[in-house]
């Protein structure tokens, strides 16, 4: 039975204390969750994702204010009532859009992070597998997003992406018709995708965030070198007052006072875009309303999916959505396809190095040509980075298996 | 230091990507747009008319006012708007203001081959109202009768806004929508129905003139660029080719205008945003410096 003091006043310290365990919350989740030392600013990427999802969320709500999920009056609530007649209902918009485009680049960059310097393995495999369950879990949200201005974008990406559960010669017509509730994108389709993109999947990513970061716990954050901290004894250093000799740090206040300063960096970067560089995430083409009779001439997705649109689009109908099911699926498979015991930055580890070099370098060829129109050369680029890609994955359990063991930390 | 680095890695994969998606592949995708001609609205392929003289044009304009009005000088329109379209298809412009809005060479040329100059191979007007040289007198006089500042609006509605409505400014290709009131009874608002019956008659016969219906253009400075907007309107058919849309032969200042008010409608914000954005930026500048402070003061003596 827990011992309640009955001097204490409520909402005091104490009693609180003795309700909430407010002192052991703060230690285990703040000033005693330890940090390794030996990091960049590239372990500030999960606070500035967290930030920018609370800037997605809180934007989010403003807009489901005025937002109306009908195909006759969404396009006009969007850019007309938000856009025009309610107060910073432009801000509001432009800062949800462009949040939403630079969410991705920011997950981008930690995902490739965690690749470079080997953070899905001994013992990080739940990280990475729940931040891949983030990636698609955002992927489905940004998705159904774009199609609630219903715009001649949301319309026919809407189309073409559902489009794909037919699974080509299977031609399964009722799944697709299934999924849309109709024959064509309409009232029903949009009705849905509203409904997924403000309450369904924000509740999945809510949820997966928590995940993500009970992943984190046991295993702690990785450090530049790879190198296996025992937390324990390095918290008790710091503790004793070595502050220098110690490989940890708190995560309040030490490291996070690096990650405001990195936010701050970050915040002026994303305001920037916001004000004066917005277009880049609002497609021109979805200002023209949803025409059902009039296909644009070109239609693509936006910049984070066109990779793995552009492993779709190379090969014949059949071949291609079997690439495309390979290039969303690979990346789960990281931890367990990189055979090597080596935690170490890829530049330490052999023919990883390049590996790791060339699949970046392949997906931002991936990305351009997934949006230049698929004709001449970039139809031959976009073939053949597309294969790269494969080809990098089908090799990747063969040069780590014969990779040699990294030691010695500088 | 090495920590500029990995941001200087960063920072460059990011901008290349961002390079090949949006300038590059704009420019592969929109490259008819990139290429056309741009002449400043020049019309250099009309020949240019002989000197006109305004007092000769005012008397042949009484050739015009069979289906023109012109109410800066008291002539009225013979027909309303709908009814104009029974008959042409599209009402006759007013012209009191085409001196202010129109290039004064392409009047000339216009009034005697409509579709010569607007390059389009049928139109409501029919050409040879008047000879080379009575054509450069009419074309004098509306330059001289024009006012010599008009509203961005009032350039846009001589110009674009009888084939062109801009919802989000509650126009119509027959006007203005009126205020109306609803009876407080029963909800009904007979003159509104009214009004969008006639506005539905117009555009039956405009769309049925033009083969379709011109597009709503309310947020049309977001769905194109500025440099698509100004070579369409210069020549329509360097940018779609067939299409219906005549050469309107827009003066550059008379572009200007109707730019303005397409932007002031399409994208409002614009002022409010250059006035907000720099205090922002000035926020987080500020809110960087005091966070860079507090790391420091954290990170003393931790390496």
């Amino acid at each position: 039975m827990a011992h309640f003091d009955p001097n204490a006043r409520p909402f005091s310290h104490q009693w609180l204390n003795d309700r909430l365990a407010i002192d052991t919350l703060k230690r285990v989740l703040s000033t005693e969750y330890w940090i390794p030392k030996n990091i960049n600013f590239l372990w500030a990427m999960g606070m500035v994702l967290a930030a920018t999802f609370g800037v997605l969320l809180i934007s989010g709500i403003f807009l489901l204010m005025y937002y109306i999920p009908d195909t006759k009056q969404a396009f006009d609530s969007v850019n007309h009532t938000i856009m025009g007649e309610v107060g910073y209902g432009w801000l509001w918009r432009h800062m949800h859009g462009v949040a939403a485009s630079v969410v991705f680049l920011i997950i981008y960059i930690h995902m490739f992070t965690g690749i470079y310097y080997g953070s899905y393995k001994r013992g990080r495999e739940l990280i990475w597998l729940s931040g891949m369950l983030l990636f698609v879990s955002f992927s489905a949200e940004a998705f159904s997003g774009y199609m609630l201005p219903w715009g001649q974008m949301s319309y026919w990406a809407g189309m073409v992406i559902t489009n794909l559960f037919s699974l080509g010669s299977l031609d399964l017509q009722g799944l697709v018709e299934w999924i849309r509730g109709d024959y064509v994108p309409g009232q029903a389709f949009l009705g849905r995708f509203f409904m997924l993109h403000v309450v369904l999947m924000p509740l999945i990513i809510m949820a997966l965030i928590v995940l993500h970061f009970g992943t984190l716990r046991i295993p702690h954050v990785n450090n530049k070198d790879g190198e296996e901290i025992d937390f324990e004894a390095e918290a008790e250093k710091w503790k004793a007052g070595k502050r220098k000799e110690a490989k940890v740090i708190p995560f309040n206040p030490v490291f996070l006072s690096k990650d405001t300063f990195v936010l701050g960096i970050y915040f002026i970067f994303y305001f920037y875009l916001v004000f004066y560089h917005f277009e880049f995430a609002m497609d021109p083409v979805n200002f023209d309303p949803a025409n059902p009779l009039k296909t644009p001439p070109h239609i693509y997705p936006e910049w984070y999916f066109l990779w793995s649109y552009e492993i779709l689009r190379p090969f014949p109908k059949n071949p291609g959505l079997v690439a495309f099911g390979f290039a969303q699926v690979i990346f789960f498979l990281l931890p367990f396809l990189d055979r090597s015991p080596n935690v170490a930055p890829a530049n330490r580890r052999g023919v990883f190095k390049f590996w790791f070099w060339f699949l970046l370098v392949d997906m931002i060829v991936l990305t351009v040509m997934g949006k230049v129109p698929p004709m001449g050369i970039y139809t031959t680029i976009g073939t053949v980075a597309a294969w790269t890609f494969i080809i990098l994955w089908i090799l990747l359990p063969f040069i780590t298996k014969a990779e040699k063991p990294v030691r010695g930390h500088k | 230091m090495k920590e500029l680095k990995v941001l200087a890695v960063v920072v460059f994969f990011t901008l290349v990507t961002y390079w090949g998606v949006e300038p590059y592949a704009h420019s592969v995708m929109h490259k008819n747009v990139e290429e056309a001609k741009f002449e400043n609205f020049q019309y250099k392929d009309l020949k240019a008319p002989a000197k006109g003289d305004p007092a000769k044009g005012k008397a042949l304009v009484a050739a015009c006012v069979s289906c023109h009005g012109i109410k800066s000088q008291g002539m009225k329109a013979p027909m309303d708007p709908v009814a104009a379209a029974q008959a042409y298809g599209v009402v006759p412009p007013d012209l009191s203001n085409a001196g202010a809005v129109l290039d004064e060479k392409f009047i000339a040329n216009f009034i005697v081959s409509p579709t010569h100059a607007g390059l389009v191979k049928k139109s409501a007007m029919p050409g040879g109202m008047a000879d080379a040289q009575g054509a450069a007198d009419i074309a004098a006089y509306l330059k001289s009768i024009a006012p010599k500042e008009i509203k961005p609006k009032e350039a846009f509605e001589f110009a674009c806004g009888r084939c062109h409505a801009v919802r989000y400014d509650k126009w119509t290709q027959i006007g203005q929508t009126p205020k109306t009131k609803a009876d407080i009874k029963t909800g009904v608002d007979l003159a509104k129905m009214d009004f969008e019956k006639k506005v539905g008659q117009y555009q039956l016969k405009l769309a049925g003139y033009l083969g379709k219906l011109p597009p709503d253009l309310s947020i049309i400075v977001r769905a194109r660029s500025e440099e698509y907007l100004k070579k369409f309107v210069e020549n329509p058919q360097h940018i779609l080719h067939g299409t219906a849309m005549p050469r309107v032969g827009v003066s550059k200042e008379g572009y200007e205008k109707i730019y303005k008010y397409l932007e002031e409608v399409g994208d409002p914000s614009k002022p409010k945003r250059e006035a907000v954005g720099p205090w922002v930026i000035g926020y987080f500048v500020l809110f960087s410096f005091l966070a860079y402070l507090w790391y420091k003061s954290q990170w003393k003596g931790l390496k």
